[in-house]
């Protein structure tokens, strides 16, 4: 199979994986956005994303993208270290055209998928989660798994918590802004016409995502009531 | 006098009208069936325009090819840096031009000696060079309407120049080498990358493989075949200052003297008047500046020579002298040409300046190539559309920018005519042992018109050699693969260890470099751009004592069964100091002035060329003697039945 | 005029393949301005071999930056600090009194150490061997304007055409990917109606060879097109990506 043979193939399949992850959190940013205006339609939102069968089947298949991604990362990234051989260079310089996420994009990735955790274990796990366990018959509290406006307040009252989500945004921007053109680069879908339209999207679509979230972060951190 | 041996040369012309001959012989020729072509070995040393064509061309005919070169990868070869075009008579212009217009332009621009039938069949193959490049996907210029573009070049009064940008030679060595990569992938070339050739070796007369030093360990291999191919390009390097490659060298085509083949017009080397000057004692090569740069730049020098005393030792500028104090010679010597006299003519004329001391420079070697004028008329807008890149060239190079001051140029050696003699079968004088592109000396006679150094390797190479050989190879389809143990292969192989372990041995003070610095400039103050009697008997004189002084004080670090870059120039080195002695005796023997080769006492009172065509309108070929002994000459008369030969002018 | 300079070479010297190498620093004096990269070494290997020491050993030929056979690794750049010059092209005033110069071979897995400053770049022969042509052998072929083929695409496929085969691009990217080299070749022939019937065939198997010798993947982040002597662009890997692609779902 030449997806998973080939190093085009394995690079597809980061660009799709990764593309669609750009589009869930598009889609999670926009909802976000509601708990800012109304804590009540916010939780309509969260209690209809509860322990449903087609929002489970949803996260079981982002649960897949994210592992997908993350494994071929990390298997390109083996190969990609071994390509360069044993001995590195005394004095390397990067040359001004080059983004220093392109060249970091894994280490940056390391850093999303802890704040992943972090943020999976704020939210899901008191919220989806517990639904599930419920669900099966556990002896859970489920009075706030549906409240994730509550959620909301109650994690970004912690400054820490405040501190890393911000951090986590940061290394998304940066992960984003060149994962995105890069992804429809992989595809084949660019030109030296494109190249900078791409790149010009790719950009504002990233810090649209990123301050829709952090937006949320801090106007929670700021002032707790509203 | 050179000793004149009686044998006869054969240089096998075939019958009929000119314009009939190639196709007659083609009609004629013997060939190899494809059974047997399998059962053939044909080695080809050279991976340039001639020899990757070749060994591309022989190997989809279905002959075993083995290719071999001395760099990593075979496009590297120094056809990659032709920058200006290929010719060919396809008349897609509709100006006029016509295969025999092309022959005529090239045996007039060769000063009348080249063989007749060659170049004909040169001109006649040049299309379908371009159909074949065409169809390997080389990216020539370009119209709007999607056809081929072309350009004028020197010698011509058509627009028959096909181009690829400024990289002309790179397109087209990278289609010859995208073809050869096609055969090797199917099986049917095998190529020996950063090996050296170091003999050939003959069994009963016939060329039958060489010996070859691995240059990575330094082991010395044995290889056979039925026949072998040198396309090992020009000697230019024998003046180590050149527009060649570092590594281009006449080694090759040298050891096939040595074994007999005969060296023809060695004498014949072309100066390109366009080249960045020498600036100090520690460069390494000359860097050829376009041509074209002669349309529109004025060449000139002071006229006082305080002036020039001035501006060599950099009290002045060049800005400093005023219009009426400049001496623009080229325009003054030749009004009807001016500035865009032939190479030859335009090189000598900037010698005799230099040499009188109006030289600028702080060597007092060079001239000014000014675009003063240039942009007072056309702008330096149009100026920069024009020259925008040679001008950024320039000035990487020299660090001075030629908008605001003026270029300085001096002619270097770009290319040699002269090489190894051939039939027109472009067999040596040894059975089975053949020769094409730069390293024969057919189809440019005494000097070479721009763009036709790229037509003349790849007709050779895909569309001459490939049947030509054949009618060799139809007689050896009986002969068995030769081993490599046979004794004359082990006697070969003998004699070059020996040589290098002798070359080891000598243990001197001396680096190769610094000795061959020594020979160019030998080569360059006597035997370069104007010659007399005197100054080549000095030359032969002082190249016997280079050649003591290599052999006394010579020194080659490491070892020599390993890679050792100290004794893959010093065998370099060794033949360059032969050939710079050919090249000296050949022309003493030339008493006259034609082409690339200008002996002072044969000039009319211009100080033009003056040729003798009554007593030398032959090839000369140079035959090997013997360790320290003088070649012996045999000549091969050319009869122009096709052409009147005249002379060029090039004043009124 | 330009200024003499005094400084320390920094050089990588490497007996062999399997060998250690380290670096080994040597002082130089009053070098001219206007003396190119290879000719300082020139004069240091002049100076080395004058002590009967061996010389470092580098590739270089044509010294006009078409044949691509020098590949030095100057402070921290494939070809040194100037842009769209191969290591021959670059001269000595761009450097500084009393500078310390970093001289390093390309590496890279698949470029293996044969001595000091020199490797071994067949591999890209090898590539190029896996379908880096037209396969058309000599002769039978229709006249050369038989097939029209506009301007703009003519240039484009020069654009491509124009690279080198030095290995800057491996050399440069911090994965060893060598997608810029073979992305060149595969665009010329695409772009193309001469290459365009076997497009599919040479992708497949130029991105396998590429694969099987080593390489690392692209992850684009552009350093091989900064750093390139010819300025190859990056749309090409694009293009190469669209043709690999194209080429496997329609198998």
């Amino acid at each position: 199979m030449w997806l998973l043979n080939s190093s085009v193939g394995k690079k597809v399949i980061m660009s799709v994986s990764g593309l669609a992850l750009i589009l869930f959190l598009l889609f999670h940013m926009s909802m976000n956005l509601v708990a800012l205006v109304s804590g009540e339609a916010y939780n309509m939102i969260c209690e209809f994303l509860g322990a449903n069968w087609y929002a489970l089947v949803a996260t079981a298949g982002l649960a897949a993208l994210v592992v997908v991604h993350f494994v071929y990362a990390f298997i390109l990234t083996i190969q990609n270290k071994k390509a360069r051989g044993t001995q590195d260079y005394a004095d390397k310089k990067r040359p001004k055209e080059v983004e220093w996420a392109s060249q970091n994009m894994f280490a940056l990735g390391i850093i999303v998928l802890l704040g992943l955790g972090l943020h999976l274990f704020n939210f899901w796990a008191k919220m989806q989660l517990v639904e599930v366990m419920h669900m099966v018959g556990a002896n859970v509290d489920v009075t706030y798994a549906a409240d994730g406006a509550y959620h909301i307040a109650s994690t970004f009252a912690n400054p820490v918590y405040v501190a890393a989500y911000i951090v986590w945004l940061a290394a998304l921007w940066f992960h984003l802004t060149h994962g995105f053109w890069s992804a429809l680069q992989t595809l084949g879908w660019n030109n030296k016409v494109w190249f900078g339209r791409w790149r010009c999207i790719g950009n504002i679509v990233t810090t649209l995502i990123i301050l829709g979230f952090a937006a949320v972060v801090v106007v929670s951190a700021i002032c707790p009531c509203c | 006098m050179a000793k004149i041996s009686s044998e006869k040369l054969n240089s096998k012309i075939p019958e009929g009208p000119l314009a009939e001959k190639w196709t007659n012989y083609k009609a004629h020729q013997k060939l190899v069936n494809p059974a047997n072509k399998r059962n053939l070995d044909i080695i080809v040393v050279g991976t340039g325009l001639a020899g990757a064509s070749a060994a591309a061309s022989l190997g989809a005919m279905g002959f075993n090819v083995l290719n071999f070169c001395i760099q990593d990868s075979p496009r590297r070869a120094h056809s990659i840096a032709a920058q200006g075009g290929i010719n060919a008579a396809k008349n897609y212009q509709n100006d006029g031009d016509s295969v025999y217009r092309l022959f005529y332009d090239t045996i007039k621009g060769g000063d009348y000696r080249a063989r007749e039938a060659n170049v004909h069949r040169l001109a006649e193959v040049s299309g379908a060079i371009i159909d074949q490049c065409v169809a390997q996907g080389v990216p020539f210029a370009r119209e709007y309407g999607g056809l081929l573009a072309n350009r004028s070049f020197g010698g011509a009064q058509v627009s028959r120049t096909f181009y690829a940008r400024g990289q002309t030679g790179q397109q087209l060595l990278l289609g010859a080498y995208s073809a050869l990569n096609y055969q090797v992938n199917l099986g049917k070339v095998k190529l020996y990358t950063r090996y050296e050739m170091l003999d050939v070796v003959i069994i009963d007369g016939r060329a039958r493989g060489i010996i070859a030093r691995n240059l990575v360990t330094g082991k010395i291999e044995r290889f056979a075949a039925h026949a072998v191919v040198i396309a090992t390009g020009g000697y230019g390097n024998t003046f180590f200052l050149s527009t060649n490659a570092m590594g281009s060298n006449g080694s090759a085509a040298l050891q096939c003297y040595r074994k007999g083949a005969y060296f023809a017009n060695p004498c014949f080397a072309q100066i390109h008047p366009t080249c960045i000057p020498v600036h100090g004692d520690k460069q390494s090569k000359l860097t050829l500046m376009s041509e074209s740069l002669r349309n529109d730049g004025r060449i000139w020098v002071p006229k006082k020579i305080e002036d020039a005393k001035a501006l060599q030792e950099g009290k002045k500028k060049a800005s400093d002298i005023p219009d009426e104090d400049r001496d623009f010679y080229l325009e003054r010597r030749y009004p009807a040409f001016g500035n865009l006299v032939p190479r030859d003519v335009a090189s000598r004329a900037a010698k005799e300046r230099c040499d009188k001391g109006f030289g600028v420079n702080n060597t007092g070697l060079a001239v000014f190539l000014d675009f003063k004028y240039a942009i007072q008329r056309l702008g330096k807008e149009v100026v920069k559309q024009r020259y925008g890149n040679l001008f950024d060239m320039y000035e990487e190079i020299t660090d001075v920018s030629p908008y605001e001051e003026p270029m300085m140029i001096y002619p270097a050696i770009h290319y040699t005519m002269g090489g190894i003699w051939v039939d027109y079968e472009l067999q040596t004088s040894i059975p089975g042992l053949f020769a094409i592109g730069e390293a024969n000396f057919s189809d440019h006679g005494a000097n070479r018109l721009g763009a036709s150094a790229l037509m003349q390797g790849l007709a050779d190479g895909y569309f001459v050699l490939p049947y030509t050989m054949q009618n060799y190879l139809s007689d050896q389809i009986q002969v068995p693969r030769f081993s490599t143990d046979a004794p004359e292969f082990v006697a070969a192989e003998k004699a070059v260890t020996d040589k290098i372990a002798k070359l080891m041995a000598i243990k001197g003070k001396r680096s190769v470099d610094s000795i061959h610095k020594e020979l160019g400039h030998v080569m360059w103050e006597y035997v370069g751009m104007a010659r007399t009697e005197k100054s080549l008997k000095t030359a032969i004189e002082k190249l016997k004592e280079v050649e003591k002084t290599f052999w006394s004080d010579l020194r080659i670090p490491g070892e020599a069964n390993s890679l050792n870059i100290e004794l893959e120039k010093a065998l370099r080195l060794l033949d360059f100091i032969e050939i710079g002695k050919l090249m000296a005796y050949d022309g003493l023997n030339r008493e006259e002035s034609c082409g690339g080769h200008f002996r002072e006492e044969h000039q009319t009172e211009e100080g033009e060329a003056k040729r003798n065509d009554a007593d030398f309108s032959y090839v000369a070929c140079w035959k090997y003697t013997g360790e320290g002994n003088e070649p012996e000459l045999l000549k091969e008369d050319l009869n122009y039945q096709y052409i009147k030969v005249q002379t060029r002018n090039y004043k009124n | 005029m330009d200024k003499n300079i005094s400084f320390n070479l920094k050089v990588w010297r490497q007996r062999g393949p399997k060998e250690q190498g380290k670096f080994v620093t040597y002082p130089m004096k009053d070098i001219p301005g206007d003396t190119s990269f290879l000719e300082m070494l020139d004069i240091l290997n002049e100076e080395l071999v004058n002590k009967g020491e061996e010389p470092i050993v580098f590739d270089h030929d044509c010294r006009e930056g078409i044949c691509g056979m020098c590949s030095l690794y100057v402070n921290g750049h494939p070809h040194g600090p100037a842009t769209g010059a191969t290591t021959c092209q670059l001269y000595m005033r761009r450097f500084n009194d009393g500078d310390t110069i970093t001289v390093e071979p390309w590496r890279s897995a698949a470029f293996p150490v044969i001595r000091d400053l020199m490797i071994d770049r067949s591999a890209f022969d090898k590539i190029q061997q896996a379908g880096g042509y037209v396969s058309i052998n000599t002769g039978g072929i229709p006249d050369a304007n038989a097939i029209p083929i506009g301007k703009d695409i003519a240039e484009e496929a020069m654009d491509a055409a124009a690279c080198i085969g030095c290995g800057a691009c491996v050399a440069a990217c911090k994965n060893g990917s060598a997608m810029l080299f073979v992305s060149a070749k595969v665009s010329q022939f695409a772009l193309l109606p001469q290459g365009q019937v076997e497009a599919a065939r040479r992708a497949k198997s130029m991105v396998a060879k590429m694969d099987e010798l080593g390489f690392g993947n692209c992850t684009n982040t552009r350093a091989c097109e900064a750093e390139c002597p010819k300025c190859i662009s990056i749309s090409n890997i694009a293009r190469l990506n669209r043709e690999f692609i194209k080429a496997k779902l329609s198998d």
